[in-house]
């Protein structure tokens, strides 16, 4: 009945969904930020610890949500450790354009493989509706990132 | 007559098609109902050969079009057993009409140290508007009273927050588009009276669902809406009693609500024409009027009586899935169902619905602290019915919950 949404829902997607990595509050954490989605509820805070260079040492973040931006916030953790923050803040413009088009046209050699582990969630494109569950932890960590405390997938 | 929900599928142009090449599975009516052919050809008829603006011109469409409009108004006076045409306020749906209530008798009768009682089950259009009469600083409470565990009205907390005789109306759903729950009317109508309090009654589901009856259930105020009644969007009714509309102050100015206009003053029109200011809702209304023609030929009771066999369906195909947490289980209640799958989220459990043909609606259906009330803050999915849905749909969601929770297994 739903092979067909084996391309939205990976397994990766799932198993992301299911057990978030980086799914725990940082103590000491430099930089937070709230996350909502007041349409459908999803609710997350992110913590980054950044080195002395400001780019970002650690990531992580708690909430509830759907499987979808549960696994986006969970893959985001993953990929921005080690970023700068332009290189964080390029990386989060082209996964908003992955989500909301399906492709990256603009993209690059540079931060290629951090795009590679993205790409599971790139099926999302075809679902309007959903394009915002996979933004919010992206629109999120710019916030973080910019000093700002909360940020709104509306 | 028979109900033959074969017959009535085939009045529903939309449910004809198929949606991600399968059949419709339309079980979103709670948002908004599909409309039938009726509805739809009376609307173009109106525009092709009535339309023109009304209470105004001296000339045959205009005249025509008036005698229309106020047709529906005694349509619908017809449909909820009201007293007297004048006693319908046409508005633009459900929330206006509460709003204008809140504005006009809210800040206008309502007297500081009084109170506005609703319930924990409100959807957010009769929850926001008395939130912000409370805000106002015009030093008007507002309690809530308690929804039990089982979803119904906490009727000994109702009593109790009535008790001190300062509330002043009581402003509650009369069916649930959560729970659905039906609350009892009656009895919180003499509640209320007795209490010294008016009432007012949130109709948006309950009128699409059951015969409601004005001059039995004795309510101060009764709202619903057009397009929840397969009529047009653009319409909605404030039913309220003569002797509050002369005591009401207009709520929006302009024209066709004044009966003298000079540059020192103004005479407001009678009611209910002082409530209805600029160009109305012309051909929503007879739209809305064609639509209670439809559901009155099929008949209230019949209407009510397929949906009690559709509830009791669902309660028995849902309570077999594994993993299923059903929001409510009220006695008396209505066609809408909203749950959670253990293993799933509302939105991804929707997405996967839609896949199926299956439209239901996911989130906190306009009704957040109901969802904090019993712990499911990231929200449900819903399924409502309309009297187009079949037993063997309720069957298809079965199958496809089952299937969903072996995906996200």
């Amino acid at each position: 009945m739903f092979d067909d949404l084996r391309d939205l829902y990976q397994e990766v997607i799932l198993d992301h969904g299911r057990k978030p990595r980086n799914f725990r509050r940082l103590e000491e954490a430099d930089r937070t930020a709230r996350g909502d989605n007041p349409m459908c509820g999803d609710r997350l805070e992110l913590f980054l610890k950044l080195a002395p260079d400001g780019s970002i040492a650690d990531a992580a973040f708690q909430g509830r949500g759907c499987a979808i931006s549960t696994a986006s916030a969970s893959l985001m953790t993953e990929t921005v450790k080690g970023k700068s923050a332009a290189e964080a803040h390029a990386l989060s413009d082209r996964f908003r354009a992955l989500a909301m088009t399906g492709t990256c046209p603009e993209c690059g050699a540079e931060l290629a493989e951090e795009m590679e582990r993205l790409q599971p969630l790139s099926g999302v494109h075809e679902f309007p509706s959903r394009v915002k569950c996979a933004t919010l932890a992206w629109h999120t960590l710019n916030a973080a990132l910019d000093g700002a405390k909360e940020a709104s997938s509306e | 007559m028979t109900f033959d929900v074969e017959r009535i599928r085939r009045d529903f142009p939309i449910l004809q098609q198929a949606i991600r090449g399968k059949p419709l599975v339309f079980l979103d009516s709670g948002a908004s109902a599909q409309k039938p052919r009726a509805v739809i050809e009376a609307m173009v008829r109106c525009m092709e050969e009535r339309y023109a603006n009304v209470h105004r011109g001296a000339y045959f469409l205009s005249e025509a079009a008036t005698e229309a409009y106020e047709a529906a108004r005694g349509a619908v006076a017809g449909f909820i057993n009201a007293a007297d045409p004048r006693e319908v306020i046409f508005t633009a749906n459900s929330t206006a009409a509460i709003n204008l209530v809140a504005h006009s008798w809210g800040r206008g009768v309502l007297r500081p140290g009084q109170a506005v009682l609703i319930s924990e089950m409100e959807h957010h259009a009769n929850m926001v508007p008395w939130q912000m009469l409370r805000d106002e600083g015009r030093g008007i409470e507002l309690r809530v009273a308690r929804v039990t565990e089982a979803g119904e009205l906490d009727l000994d907390d109702v009593a109790a927050r009535l008790a001190d005789g300062k509330v002043g109306l009581v402003a509650v759903t009369h069916m649930s588009n959560v729970l659905g729950t039906v609350t009892p009317a009656e009895r919180l109508v003499r509640m209320a009276h007795e209490a010294g309090a008016r009432i007012l009654f949130d109709g948006s589901q309950a009128a699409v669902h059951r015969r409601v009856d004005m001059q039995a259930l004795g309510a101060d105020f009764y709202v619903f809406t057009g397009h929840k009644l397969y009529g047009p969007t653009g319409i909605g009714v404030l039913w309220a009693r003569l002797e509050h509309q002369e005591r009401m102050p207009p709520f929006l100015g302009g024209g066709d609500m004044i009966s003298l206009v000079t540059l020192d003053r103004v005479e407001w029109a009678p009611p209910p024409a002082k409530f209805e200011a600029g160009t109305p809702p012309i051909v929503e209304a007879v739209g809305l009027h064609a639509a209670i023609d439809y559901v009155s030929a099929i008949g209230m009771p019949a209407v009510e009586a397929h949906e009690r066999r559709l509830v009791d369906h669902a309660m028995r195909r849902l309570s077999d899935i594994e993993g299923l947490g059903l929001l409510g289980r009220a006695q008396d209640r209505g066609g809408v169902f909203a749950f959670s799958l253990d293993n799933a989220h509302a939105h991804d459990l929707a997405t996967l619905l839609d896949r199926a043909g299956i439209a239901v609606r996911a989130g906190r259906h306009c009704a957040e602290p109901l969802h904090a009330r019993f712990g499911v803050e990231s929200g449900t999915v819903r399924a409502s019915f309309g009297l187009y849905t079949t037993e063997g749909e309720i069957d298809y969601l079965a199958e496809a919950l089952t299937k969903a929770r072996e995906f996200f297994a």
